[in-house]
């Protein structure tokens, strides 16, 4: 993680030294009174909360229901993506067929879901799932087709004359050629994901994350709140990392990684 | 001539007999349909015009959805592209606030509505602001990574031709950002629609997401699904304005792109 550290033109130090100062202004500027404590608490104050949360059992098993939505409904959409994307892009027929359809239904709004998914599964689980499934089908779908489409005809032609079947050229032409796209929209996916369980949770009520910042807004507990939004936004921070590191793994042969690896 | 209007022809069938299909089977497989939750397509559509437009819902709910959204995405663009030319011109600058962006942005929006609600109560004030706080991300980071891209070799070209000041940053800067500029408009577009709808489904007397939520506490499901086919009509709109502007924008810039790489696609 760390780097050799240059001077002053050193990027990993000016970011650490930019994070302070973001603490520090989220130290002061409550303290000063700028803002009213009751509204923004002093950086301190909910690091004291984030504290108490790490203790509670409560905490940990919100933290688990969120990620079990979010894992299962990425995964459902990711399942769902690539088999319809490789149907539908390796058949001209169908691909134009549904290609109105998918621009029109991808921009609907997935939480205009949300009292369809109250009315028929209540807060459970299920309604999580019905959102997350939604949103983040569309983003590998969309690449999906997107990579299914770049394949090099030359390549495609070779794999022809070499006599290789439907099956084996959709193994050994069209899925390395898609698989870069495949994982840019696993990566958007996982993201998306994540946003619309959290607000699942919390427009819902379903149990997790997002409904414990309901509740801790509702109880005027403030410090409490932010800390539970801290806490999600470690969780991005950390989904993005993951995907990243996805990417690298399996794209390691891919020229685009390999030209990132420093010489 | 008629080969171009058979082909023409092709293409709107194709566009069309899905979309078709799938209402019409809706419409048949609802049309006796007694289940609570799913009305027959017939009465949801029936029911349009008595829920939005007769009613006057159109203004009272529709219009003010818009404007909160049009007024919270033209401020995310202001800032976000201000910001982000900012922040994408320095070296030292962005690497000082790389890491708290990429957390800021990894929040996920819907989360800050508890939080402004605390300062700007529930008016309209806090849901343009909750539009803000979600769109101005993704405008922000593909601005720094748009100014941060621009051709060197042009740079120093206007800096020999002595170009600066706004001139410079017109156009220049802002011109080779463009397409990414553009890209992050589109994904905090989409963004505005899921916080103009979740902001008004927590705390409000009017708006679109507010009539939807309404509607299914009463149980009244057939107007209900009117909201959604609504909702997702609206969704589709602003997505091909944002396309057609997308288009008039970059013109150039397609353009270029298409010569470079000699298809005539």
């Amino acid at each position: 993680m760390r780097r050799p550290t240059g001077l002053l033109g050193d990027p990993t130090l000016l970011g650490v030294f930019g994070f302070a100062t973001f603490l520090a202004l989220l130290e002061v500027v409550p303290r000063l009174g700028v803002v009213a404590p009751d509204y923004l608490p002093p950086a301190s104050r909910t690091g004291v909360a984030l504290a108490e949360l790490a203790g509670e059992g409560a905490f940990w098993t919100a933290l688990g229901d969120t990620l079990r939505g979010w894992f299962l409904g990425l995964l459902i959409a990711v399942a769902l993506g690539i088999v319809v994307g490789f149907v539908l892009g390796t058949a001209p027929i169908l691909r134009e067929a549904t290609a109105s359809t998918i621009e029109f239904l991808r921009p609907i709004p997935s939480v205009a879901l949300i009292p369809l998914a109250v009315l028929l599964f209540g807060t459970s689980l299920r309604s999580v799932l019905l959102l997350v499934v939604y949103a983040a089908f569309w983003q590998v779908l969309v690449q999906v087709l997107h990579g299914v489409q770049d394949v090099d005809p030359v390549a495609q032609e070779t794999a022809r004359t070499f006599g290789l079947g439907r099956l084996a050229r959709i193994r050994h032409v069209t899925w390395p050629t898609a698989l870069p796209y495949l994982l840019t929209g696993v990566r958007l996916a996982a993201a998306v994901a994540l946003i619309l369980t959290i607000t699942a949770e919390l427009v819902i009520g379903a149990p997790g994350l997002g409904h414990e910042i309901g509740v801790a807004q509702s109880g005027a507990a403030v410090p409490r709140m932010y800390a539970l939004i801290i806490v999600t936004g470690l969780l991005g921070v950390a989904v993005n990392i993951l995907a990243r590191q996805l990417e690298r793994r399996l794209l390691r042969w891919h020229p685009s990684i390999r030209r990132e690896v420093p010489a | 001539m008629t080969d171009r209007l058979r082909r023409t022809v092709r293409h709107v069938v194709a566009a069309l007999a899905l979309p078709i299909g799938l209402l019409a089977c809706w419409w048949v497989l609802t049309a006796d349909s007694d289940s609570y939750y799913l009305p027959p397509l017939s009465e949801i559509l029936a029911s349009i015009d008595d829920v939005w437009l007769h009613s006057g819902r159109l203004r009272t709910d529709v219009l003010p959805s818009l404007l909160r959204l049009l007024g919270g995405f033209t401020l995310a663009v202001l800032l976000g592209v201000g910001a982000g030319v900012a922040i994408g011109s320095s070296r030292r600058l962005r690497a000082f606030c790389e890491p708290v962006l990429e957390f800021l942005r990894a929040i996920p929006p819907p989360v800050l509505v508890p939080v402004l609600i605390l300062f700007a109560g529930i008016g309209n004030t806090m849901k343009v602001l909750v539009i803000v706080s979600g769109c101005v991300w993704p405008i922000l980071l593909n601005t720094v990574e748009g100014v941060r891209a621009v051709d060197p070799v042009l740079l120093d070209t206007a800096r020999c031709y002595r170009i600066a000041g706004p001139a410079r940053l017109w156009h220049l800067v802002i011109r080779s950002a463009s397409p990414q500029i553009v890209t992050g408009m589109r994904q905090g577009l989409s963004i505005g629609i899921i916080l103009m709808v979740i902001s008004e489904m927590f705390a409000a007397s009017n708006g679109l997401g507010f009539s939807i939520i309404q509607f299914q506490r009463t149980f009244a499901v057939t107007e209900m699904w009117t909201g959604i086919l609504l909702l997702g009509l609206l969704g589709f709109l602003l997505a091909t304005a944002m396309r057609i502007f997308e288009r008039r924008a970059l013109n150039w810039y397609l353009g270029l792109r298409q010569t470079q790489r000699g298809g005539d696609r």
